[in-house]
């Protein structure tokens, strides 16, 4: 043979070698997704009749609230995907921002917390019963979505706002509002401006890919106002360059800005939010296109914590309320009657463990934003719809 | 064997020309007027760049924000009940290179003294916990005794030496990983809590070791006659050098789960060592190339004239030769491969430089980037210097270009 | 088909055996395998974004953008389409590597030279310089160029002039500008006049060179005639055809002459001293490469230092300087898209928003990394092109 030949054949090695890598590769990365072998699926390999079928059922979507919907009827074929990859798996992948504190933050000693963080953990403690079987993947704004289609990670919660075309053309379901926001524009205290018209000619720090940028460009040319926007990739860059007085002013999320000036900038006083609103700003988890039951899952994860705040159940007294309620609606929530939790693919007590473990919706909010933590912000709209705010619980029934 | 039959005879040096400190001062400073004025525009250069900075340094720089993160810079959010793993591969690091030292180098004092100088400076930095210090003086105690066994087996243990390297490599991977004998003995450590500069080396290893093949593969295939292997060799290496290694791992990053089927994913970490390694395969095989153009072409004529086959022609008397041509070429190569590693922070990897990042976000230590970048590219720059000082002096001491 | 070796024994050899079969045997098999793979992985693709629901296509490029870019040479605004925002993008890019490119030859053509000094000052300060660049990763360098030394400028209020005027703030650098006024129509007739002359008279003394066989200096009389014309111009015009724009504050941003946002000094301060330090030590080998005879026998023919260096040494080192000097421009065009991180607006900085902006991950990787390719062909093709000529004046 001649050597000529040999790169053929060692090529071909290669190739068998990345074969067998690539198919090695979910066993050995501890994070990959595990495929579900035997699943109602059409397996992993042929993805053709998926789609048609995709069409199919499409047609005939089920109600949310409706709790007849039985997991036998035919499904879509991503129904159950995630759910059994996640339980195979052991643990749940979450996709934070990871540099917001107040709603996921890295701290020194390598620990996430925030408020986004504790939905994740309620989402594991309504899985697996325990709610530190989660991974937190910190995302950047330019991979947030497509690491969400491709199944790197099973949720994301990292402050997405909701619009049409998440929710369309990029393939997203958005689980519910967890924060209701607004965007918001900060401004150093000593520089005077409270309107747009104040910010003529300025600068504004903007990050990269966002909503908010694209709401500000809106805004600067509503109001007649010319600016300059300096956009950066992450929250660090762009805050770092606003704290440098790169820009007169940053503008995001009214939450992110409060969890910035009070949780990243070394001087926390000096900064004021203008008193105006550029924008609604729904945000909440996504899950991706594909998979109801999963959708349903994070869903209600959800929805259990707000009616935990509206019936009183709280991490104190979850377990005498399971022991002692005759109340029927607390008695289903909890999973004492019924079997809710059975219909979502998971166990009757989701909602007690989510609320006995992590806690119900005012306390993960007292813990990460409430008055006593450097990143306050008041609850606004952000309260129950019985003291005059937005969070409103579908029955659990 | 080419050394023992080539004994020349021995070439005086020149006489050293010698001079008084002013003469030389005089010679080599201020021998014409223009370098007179060159000199003073020197100085004066000097002065107005290092004076602030050494200002700074002396009086207004703050450690503290490297010190409280030394463990988080140095590897990343890696469990602290887990670090004796890095420690275990650094004390074998130590015995590999004072084998090979003792097995291929030998005498070399000076550069022996200062490679062993290395860990003892850095327990002597007032970071260093006493751990630390003891660890670091136990593996120059390692070294010294690996080089004393390198030097008495001698050129028999060359292949074991050389083995030894490759087993190291596996190794590497193999104990940061763990590979979970029970869960309590080397657990896994699932790919993102690897940071910082432990990352940094894991991608570069990862690289080098897996481009070498590649490139060769590559190079070989670019000088085949066959016309669909050489275009489609000439096709990859000329795509991949021709776009930016931030769009080839953003890529790996973002499109490589779209390419897989659904369901199947891989990890980012591997993501980004693939897409690396592809990125570095294209211009090794450049490089490798300028070798194989450089191997006279008598040397196939022979190979041939005396019956050897096409492989064993390419592996036992191209490659070889054509390989030690293009060693320094292939240092700067690695060098370079390892400062772009840095590049994966565009991809949200932390490795030295992202960890460096996510501590400037801590809220006390915001402005305090001078220290921590200053402190990164000091790293930076001393295992790159280092690695390009080695092998300098190993291309003299092996001989390399000579022949 | 070409085929390697002829095989000797012609008929007698059966096709499993003959090389010819199995050389063409190993390519299909080959090819094969790899449309095999391409397709495989290619479906996955397809069949993924068809299951979230995504489309494939270019048309998107079309659609209105809604966001705004910092710094573009081309009008651009929140209703300008995706085209146009990478196309900026584009621009940009080409601006900095332009002048990022025309400083690195610069600074690397001086360290290069001072390297070799006989000065032991000026050869040590060109070792420091090239040794520190050398081995620090050029990201590091940018970050801290931008968030340690040029976003640390005095603020706007306090911005600091400096003789020129050039004005330091951390919004930016800003030298004085030249902006043409009502008379620079004039001034331009005179200036496309003065180049045509110049054009004419260059050609006329380069054909008169070649007929005579002695030198003419074309370049510097058509030079000289350009720049004439040109003072007659500015001499003649009914105004000055120029005003002079100093740089200012006015408001929260800097006005008037020429503004450079800290990103792009930041992008090009780096991008020029980093590649400078590796320009500089292609020029050193490339000097070392000129043999020593050349020096001696420039010397003693009493040409000085300068001029040894100028019409001795350099042209002969080209030679050897151009492929290389090709890689590190090419390198520094494809360093330029680390503006990412810090934020300058850059091809791949923009095509990263419209992708988040538009979620079309696939096509715009596509796009740019064609982009990319093009640009680095055309460089290429452009410095072989150059490479040729230097060979053939030389030889």
């Amino acid at each position: 043979m001649s050597w000529k030949t040999l790169p053929v054949f060692t090529f071909l090695v290669l190739v068998a070698l990345l074969a067998t890598a690539c198919g090695g590769g979910p066993t050995a990365a501890p994070a990959a997704t595990q495929a579900p072998p035997a699943d109602t699926s059409g397996g992993a390999g042929d993805t053709s009749p998926i789609v048609e079928t995709v069409i199919v059922t499409v047609q005939v979507p089920a109600p949310a609230g409706t709790p007849q919907v039985q997991i036998q009827v035919a499904q879509a074929p991503g129904f159950g995907e995630t759910l059994a990859a996640v339980q195979s798996r052991g643990n749940l992948i979450c996709g934070v921002n990871g540099q917001l504190p107040g709603f996921s933050f890295l701290d020194p000693e390598g620990n996430y917390s925030g408020f986004d963080v504790d939905f994740c953990r309620a989402l594991a403690a309504a899985i697996f019963g325990d709610p530190s079987k989660v991974e937190f993947r910190p995302t950047t704004t330019q991979e947030r979505f497509t690491v969400l289609q491709t199944g790197e990670i099973d949720v994301l919660a990292r402050n997405t706002t909701w619009t049409v075309v998440r929710d369309t053309e990029l393939g997203l379901n958005f689980a519910a509002t967890t924060f209701y926001d607004g965007q918001g524009i900060m401004v150093t205290a000593d520089s005077g401006f409270t309107s747009l018209e104040d910010l003529e000619g300025g600068t504004i720090c903007v990050q990269k890919g966002t909503t908010t940028e694209l709401n500000l460009a809106d805004a600067m040319s509503t109001a007649g106002v010319t600016y300059t926007p300096a956009v950066f990739d992450d929250v660090n860059a762009t805050y770092g360059a606003y704290a440098e007085g790169r820009c007169d002013a940053a503008t995001s999320d009214k939450s992110q800005l409060v969890s910035v000036a009070k949780g990243l900038l070394p001087d926390p006083d000096n900064h004021v939010v203008m008193d105006l609103t550029l924008s609604k700003e729904p945000l909440g988890p996504v899950v991706r296109h594909g998979d109801d039951q999963w959708f349903d899952i994070v869903k209600w994860v959800i929805f259990a914590t707000f009616a935990g705040e509206e019936y009183g159940i709280s991490t104190e007294n979850a377990e005498e309320i399971l022991n002692t309620t005759e109340n029927p609606e607390f008695r289903r929530l909890l999973g004492v009657e019924g079997d809710l939790g059975l219909k979502l693919g998971l166990t009757n007590d989701f909602a007690f463990n989510v609320l006995n473990s992590v806690g119900n919706y005012g306390e993960i909010y007292e813990r990460n934003l409430g008055e006593g933590t450097p990143t306050f912000i008041p609850r606004g709209l952000n309260s129950l719809y019985t003291e005059g705010g937005l969070l409103y619980s579908p029955p659990f029934r | 064997m080419a050394e023992e039959i080539a004994a020349p005879r021995q070439i005086l040096p020149p006489p050293a020309e010698r001079y008084t400190w002013l003469g030389w001062i005089q010679k080599n400073l201020f021998s014409t007027w223009y370098n007179s004025l060159l000199t003073f525009i020197t100085l004066g250069l000097a002065y107005a760049l290092l004076k602030p900075f050494l200002t700074w340094l002396l009086e207004q720089a703050n450690w503290e924000v490297v010190e409280v993160n030394f463990r988080l810079l140095m590897v990343g959010q890696y469990p602290p009940d887990e670090i004796w793993r890095i420690w275990l591969l650094l004390y074998l690091l130590a015995a590999v290179v004072g084998l090979s030292w003792g097995v291929w180098v030998r005498g070399r004092l000076a550069l022996a003294l200062g490679l062993l100088l290395a860990p003892l400076l850095l327990a002597l930095l007032p970071i260093a916990t006493p751990s630390a210090r003891l660890n670091l003086v136990a593996m120059d105690l390692v070294a010294v005794a690996a080089s004393r066994m390198g030097r008495l087996g001698g050129p028999s243990l060359r292949r074991f030496a050389a083995w030894s390297w490759v087993i190291y490599l596996v190794l590497v991977i193999l104990v940061v990983r763990g590979f979970a004998l029970t869960p309590e003995v080397m657990p896994r450590v699932p790919t993102n809590l690897w940071g910082g500069l432990l990352l940094t080396c894991l991608l570069t290893v990862v690289g080098i070791v897996f481009s070498f093949p590649l490139g060769i593969l590559l190079a070989l295939g670019r000088r085949s006659s066959l016309p669909a292997i050489r275009a489609v060799s000439v096709v990859y290496i000329e795509v991949i050098r021709g776009v930016p290694l931030v769009t080839i791992l953003f890529m790996a990053a973002v499109m490589v789960p779209f390419f897989l089927p659904s369901g199947i994913t891989i990890d980012r970490v591997l993501r980004a060592m693939v897409g690396i390694t592809l990125f570095s395969a294209a211009y090794l095989a450049e490089n490798v190339r300028g070798g194989l153009q450089a191997v006279p072409h008598g040397q196939f004529e022979a190979a041939s004239a005396l019956g050897l086959s096409g492989f064993k022609t390419m592996t036992r008397i191209i490659l070889p030769q054509a390989l030690r041509i293009v060693i320094p070429v292939l240092m700067g190569q690695f060098i370079a491969l390892f400062k772009d590693t840095t590049l994966v922070v565009t991809i949200g990897l932390l490795e030295l430089l992202g960890i460096a990042r996510a501590v400037l976000a801590q809220p006390q230590y915001v402005s305090y980037q001078r220290e921590v970048y200053l402190f990164v590219a000091a790293i930076f720059w001393v295992i790159s210097y280092l690695m390009s000082y080695i092998s300098q002096r190993l291309e003299s001491v092996l001989g390399v270009g000579e022949r | 088909m070409q085929i390697t070796r002829p095989s000797r024994s012609g008929r007698s050899t059966p096709f499993w055996r003959d090389e010819r079969y199995l050389a063409l045997l190993g390519q299909a098999v080959f090819l094969a395998i790899l449309v095999l793979l391409l397709g495989y992985l290619a479906r996955n693709m397809l069949a993924n974004m068809r299951q979230q629901g995504l489309g494939l296509g270019f048309d998107f490029l079309k659609l209105t953008s809604g966001f705004d870019i910092g710094e573009h040479l081309i009008p651009y605004d929140r209703s300008s389409t995706f085209q146009q925002a990478l196309l900026v993008g584009l621009l940009n890019t080409a601006l900095v590597s332009i002048l990022g490119i025309f400083f690195a030859t610069l600074l690397g053509l001086i360290f290069g030279v001072a390297r070799l000094s006989t000065n032991f000052l000026v050869q040590l300060l060109a070792r420091g310089y090239i040794e520190f660049l050398r081995n620090i990763p050029l990201l590091v360098l940018l970050i801290f160029l931008y968030t340690a030394v040029f976003i640390k400028f005095p603020r706007v209020r306090e911005a600091v002039m400096l003789p020129g005027p050039v004005m330091l703030t951390n919004r930016g650098i800003a030298i004085p500008w030249a902006i043409p006024t009502e008379a620079f129509s004039i001034f331009a007739r005179f200036l496309g006049i003065g180049l045509l002359l110049a054009l004419l008279v260059y050609l006329a003394l380069k054909i008169y060179e070649r007929r005579a066989g002695r030198p003419a200096r074309a370049l510097l009389w058509a030079c000289l005639i350009f720049i004439m014309i040109t003072v007659a111009g500015w001499l003649l015009a009914p105004a000055q055809p120029l005003a002079l724009d100093p740089p200012r504050v006015e408001g929260l941003r800097l006005a008037g002459g020429r503004q450079m946002s800290p990103e792009f000094m930041a992008l090009l301060v780096g991008l020029a001293i980093y590649t400078s330090a590796f320009i500089a030590d292609v020029v050193r080998a490339g000097i070392q490469s000129v043999s020593r005879g050349q020096v001696e026998a420039s010397r003693s023919l009493g040409l000085n230092t300068l001029k040894t260096l100028r019409l001795i040494v350099l042209p002969q080192a080209l030679r050897v300087i151009i492929p290389p000097l090709t890689s590190q421009y090419l390198n520094l065009i494809k360093n330029s898209s680390l503006a990412v991180v810090i934020g300058y607006p850059e091809l791949f900085h923009v095509s990263g928003t419209i992708l988040n902006q538009s979620g079309r991950a696939v096509e715009m990787i596509a796009v740019v990394m064609a982009i990319y390719l093009s640009i680095s062909l055309l460089t290429s093709a452009f410095m072989n092109w150059y490479n040729r000529r230097v060979r053939l004046v030389e030889r």
